[in-house]
């Protein structure tokens, strides 16, 4: 039988016979990912961005603990006691911080999705060209002025700001909490995004100069600053409107002071103003200190410290805000997510922190995420150097080819020209991602690589492996820090068993890391060169 | 509404061709004040007088010069509050022993003091370019444990802000709060850091432009080189020192774009230093490094949009200026500030202000008046409300977001566009009407505009024309169109009466022997207020 008429019939009969990952697929939800099959939500949807600045150390965030030998011989001054770590329904590899308790609690309820190793090619280390990177959706080496969520918002809402607030979009396209607006709000000409501190109180900016200004330098700053006035003006009565006729409802956003505080503040007033009746359908927060380079664990106690503080003021702040959407009625057409400029390495450094790394997992939660998590645990050598970074499982651009897709119901082509004409695999992050049994049928493909031989090896090395549903496959090898340095093959292949022999005479000695990746998966082995 | 805006980015519609050449055209009160909000904080109005009577050269050289310069270090504010016994009330906390009680108020003593340089400064470019500095070369107060080392990290740029650049990039690899900041004081051999190795390329010296291809492997030899720096952390100031059992002895091999440069490891106390100057004559050895930071001047001093043409015309021959003069400052602030191309008139009024040079620029402008400067805890507390304006305006001084400095300088395409957002433009507005109409009060004292300090300084101000002629010049950078100015003069005179009507006003006013005088004040500040403010609610008062 063909794999798409096996997955056709399989699903016809809601009878699954394969489990994934060792996992039943009832523990994952899975039914109502194939209840959803071909449906699609429609109105008022909204994303909400959480920015990490600084570059979050992901295995400390979700900790492989599969990987825990190895990940104590990298990393011993900054690795939490295993028994501290806080236990996942339905997997038992994957753990979360021990001051994750919100979203623990929020994944065992299938409200969270988890997306391992997420990162790009050619990682660059720079906190404000990953950042921009990041914004842009631009290559590793391109640079890319406009921003992700601004050519979508340029796309979606025609001859903004001409022709705004209308009445079919009398509120900001976006909002981001704070006095200043990333640049992935930024669309084609101007800024797509808002920056609010307050949202009870503007103050009156009286220039309403409509008059020309001169075709200059000068002309065009000029336009720039009454443009922002007059915006301000017309939206500054619906903000205070939303934010007057909106309300929150949790009791768990926490009172104390202090800088995660921060965050839960920022994350009230988003649902405060959705709540209101905003139609905005993009709101970013952030939240800072993430560059952990010293001293990022208590070294009396690893669990707790200034990592430890954010983490806790993360899980607190997206728990309390999750809590208040339900509570207020807007749960079931929100979503968020995480994101932070890169990872850490994988070894600690001798101040008790980690440098700037490449990939790390990323976090989307909300009702209609499809719960579970997405990928494979990182896999650590048993030696690493100071260079290793945890290569990348997935391309975040497919995690935003995955929000435009399935989030925002944009077609394959219009997602494509947004993330640069490039088709991005999407992932089954929402509970309608597979709602083609093509796209179900090209998630349950499993793809297998045995240990490769000889490990170490000089100048060649085999790699088994097999695909039980055949397509398209790619090989790659990776040195540590995440650059490409070889691709093997990318092709499509049947279902069946492979041997590729890969060369490697043409490396340095050291780490590499081989990976084998399908449409939506991919699986990676280290190998040592000598 | 302007249409331009829509279009996409403007880049090459300016097709300005000026280069370096001696600017020969009108030298006037519009020029000098181009030259003056661009190189200061905002000229006060005898500045611009005192500057019409100077030649192009003149004008350049004084602000160059920096021989009549003071730099008092910050003062003990906190004495009443939080005694301190090592130091007395109105005399320098910064060389008095560490005390972690009395950290957070010399913190925000340090902090207050940093923000009143601009504000008090004289008519040079120092201010102006420590501010750049600080923007190019940044640390984070705040993470800084030892205030006093603040202190001593704004010394430096002062101390080499219109000298050497390779001498202040030597002094700032070196100075304590940036081996602290960037974790310069971790880099040892057996666990290099590398972050400070990486800043010194992409951000400090080289860049990320297209001129700039040095490796991953590059950053890590320079963190080898840069092993064994690190700081005592229980003085105040921290000292530098060099230990050599943690200094990489091995050669540092770099990539092809440093000319596969080798530098010797070597051993001893002064291996760290030696090294370091090999490391730094390799760097500036790149031509780039001349580039990259005349370009960066040239976004802080013109306009951030650089073409091929300007790169062709201005960037590169200034640059050589910079190399031919070993790296020196003053020779390319001179030939900048000098050339055709800074005033050419495609480059006035085109930058937005950044929120120091709007606040501050807005306070010396209207002469508004601080405590005694001998009222050291007052005085203080009003550069605090100045410091915390600015960082509501996203310029928090002494706290740039990250090592990378303020967006507005970097982040295309947007740059100074950053600055202005629905969120601050309302809070710029904001704080212009506050000091016009209600004023900061603090301990009994009002900081407010008053604002006959300035009318009274112009030429003919009971002539409602030429007043608001000569104050739109002052507070403007380009002319108001007829019906903006019309706007503006029926705040004068309402309805269209005659201008013999605010003549007999403002004598009135002026005068204590006129009978009406009383009134005539009262009414006359009245209008002299909502004039000031219309014309600060323009757009255009977000210009420089």
């Amino acid at each position: 039988m063909k794999r798409r008429n096996f997955f056709k019939a399989a699903a016809a009969a809601s009878v699954v016979p394969v489990s994934l990952n060792g996992m039943n697929l009832n523990a994952m939800g899975f039914e109502s990912v194939l209840g959803n099959i071909g449906k699609r939500a429609s109105e008022g949807k909204v994303l909400v961005l959480i920015q990490l600045n600084g570059g979050n150390d992901g295995l400390n965030t979700v900790v492989p603990i599969d990987q825990y030998a190895n990940l104590t011989k990298a990393r011993s001054n900054v690795i939490i006691n295993e028994t501290d770590l806080l236990k996942l329904n339905g997997y038992n590899k994957t753990t979360l911080h021990p001051k994750m308790t919100g979203l623990q609690t929020m994944f065992n309820n299938g409200k969270v999705n988890i997306v391992q190793s997420v990162g790009y090619p050619d990682p660059n280390f720079s906190h404000f060209r990953s950042t921009d990177i990041w914004m842009s959706a631009s290559d590793s080496n391109t640079i890319e002025t406009t921003g992700w969520m601004g050519r979508y918002l340029d796309d979606r809402f025609e001859n903004f700001p001409k022709d705004y607030p209308n009445s079919t979009m009398p509120d900001p396209l976006a909002i981001q909490i704070g006095a200043m607006v990333s640049l992935a709000f930024m669309g084609p000409s101007t800024s797509m995004g808002m920056a609010i501190t307050d949202p009870t109180a503007f103050y009156n900016i009286i220039d309403n100069s409509t008059g020309t200004a001169p075709a200059t330098p000068y002309g065009d700053e000029l336009s720039y600053i009454r443009l922002l006035a007059q915006q301000t003006n017309k939206y500054a009565d619906v903000i205070k409107k939303a934010a007057s006729s909106g309300s929150n409802k949790s009791t768990k956003y926490p009172t104390s002071g202090g800088r995660g505080n921060g965050l839960s503040e920022q994350l009230k007033i988003v649902a405060k103003l959705i709540s209101g009746g905003l139609k905005t359908p993009v709101y970013m927060v952030s939240l800072g200190g993430f560059d952990t380079h010293a001293e990022q664990v208590d070294s009396s106690s690893h669990k707790d410290g200034s990592h430890a503080t954010l983490l806790e003021n993360l899980s607190t702040a997206i728990d309390a805000f999750q809590d208040d959407l339900k509570l207020l009625g807007v749960s079931d057409r929100v979503v968020g997510m995480t994101f932070s400029e890169f990872g850490r390495r994988v070894q600690s450094n001798a101040s008790g922190g980690t440098d700037h790394g490449a990939a790390a997992p990323l976090i989307v939660f909300g009702d209609a995420v499809q719960p579970g998590i997405i990928g494979n645990n990182p896999s650590i050598p048993s030696t690493t150097t100071v260079e290793d970074n945890v290569p990348m499982q997935f391309d975040f651009r497919q995690v935003y080819a995955s929000v435009l897709k399935d989030w925002f119901e944009l077609s394959e082509n219009e997602v494509s020209s947004l993330l640069g004409g490039k088709d991005y695999n999407t992932l089954p992050i929402f509970k309608n991602s597979l709602s083609s049994l093509e796209e179900f049928a090209d998630y349950m493909t499993q793809i297998r690589m045995k240990p490769i031989y000889p490990n170490p090896a000089k100048d060649f090395i085999i790699v088994d492996f097999e695909t039980d549903g055949g397509g398209e496959l790619a090989l790659n090898v990776y040195d540590p820090i995440g650059n490409m340095v070889q691709t093997v093959f990318h092709r499509t292949f049947s279902v069946g068993e492979y041997q590729q022999q890969v060369d490697l005479r043409g490396l340095k000695p050291g780490n590499y890391i081989v990976q084998l990746q399908s449409k939506v998966k991919s699986t990676t082995q280290f190998v040592q060169k000598i | 509404m302007d249409e331009k805006i829509y279009d996409s980015k403007l880049i090459s519609k300016r097709g300005i061709t000026t280069g370096l050449t001696k600017y020969s055209g009108n030298w006037s009160r519009s020029e000098v004040l181009h030259l003056l909000r661009r190189t200061t904080f905002g000229p006060k109005f005898n500045d611009v007088k005192d500057f019409e009577k100077l030649s192009l050269s003149e004008a350049v050289a004084k602000l160059l010069d920096t021989t009549n310069y003071t730099f008092n270090p910050p003062v003990n504010n906190y004495q009443n509050t939080n005694p301190d016994a090592n130091s007395s009330y109105g005399k320098t906390w910064v060389n008095a022993p560490l005390d972690f009680n009395l950290e957070p108020s010399r913190k925000n003593s340090v902090k207050a003091w940093f923000w009143s340089l601009p504000l008090t400064q004289s008519t040079t470019i120092m201010e102006k370019m420590i501010v750049f500095w600080h923007n190019h070369l940044p640390v984070q107060m705040l993470d800084i444990p030892v205030s006093a080392s603040c202190y001593t990290y704004v010394k430096v740029l002062n101390d080499y802000a219109l000298g050497n650049f390779k001498t202040l990039i030597q002094q700032i690899t070196l100075d304590p709060a940036m081996l602290y900041y960037l974790n310069g004081r971790l880099n040892t051999k057996r666990a290099p850091d590398e972050n400070y190795a990486r800043e010194l390329q992409e951000l400090f010296t080289l860049g990320k432009g297209s001129g700039s291809k040095y490796t991953e492997d590059d950053v890590k030899q320079a963190a080898r080189v840069l092993t064994g720096f690190t700081i005592n952390p229980t003085t105040s100031p921290f000292s530098t020192s060099f230990v050599s059992a943690n200094h990489d002895t091995g050669d540092k091999t770099f990539s092809s774009f440093y000319g596969n440069t080798v530098i010797k490891g070597r051993t001893g106390i002064n291996a760290g230093m030696d090294e370091l100057k090999d490391l730094l004559d390799m760097i500036f050895n790149v031509e780039e490094v001349s580039k990259f930071i005349c370009r960066r001047l040239y976004k802080y001093f013109v306009y951030y949009e650089l073409d091929s043409t300007i790169e062709t015309n201005v960037i590169e021959p200034l640059a050589k200026v910079f190399r031919d003069n070993g790296y020196e400052i003053k020779p390319v602030l001179k030939t900048l500030l000098e050339s055709e191309h800074f005033y050419d008139s495609w480059n006035r009024g085109a930058m937005i202000k950044d929120p120091l040079s709007h606040i501050v620029g807005y306070l010396r402008q209207w002469e508004v008046k601080f405590p005694n400067t001998t009222d050291y805890q007052k005085s203080y507390k009003f550069y605090s409300f100045g410091s915390a304006y600015s960082a509501i305006l996203q310029m928090n001084l002494g706290d740039p977001p990250s090592v990378s400095g303020w967006e507005a300088w970097y982040q295309v395409p947007l740059f100074h566009r950053t600055w202005i957002t629905s969120d601050s433009l309302p809070k710029r507005n904001e704080f212009q009407d506050y000091l016009l109409w209600i004023g900061h009060t603090v301990d009994g004292y009002k900081l407010m505009v008053d604002p006959w300090i300035i009318t009274k300084q112009f030429s003919e101000p009971r002539n409602a024309d030429k007043l608001i002629s000569e104050v739109v010049e002052f507070l403007l950078p380009q002319a108001l169109d007829s019906s903006q100015i019309a706007t503006l003069k029926s705040i004068l005179l309402p309805g269209g009466i005659p201008d013999y009507n605010w003549s007999d006003e403002y004598d009135a006013a002026t005068n204590t022997s006129y009978p009406n005088h009383a009134t005539a004040l009262s009414t006359a500040t009245l209008k002299l207020k909502s004039l000031y403010k219309s014309i600060m609610n323009l757009s255009e008062y977000q210009l420089s």
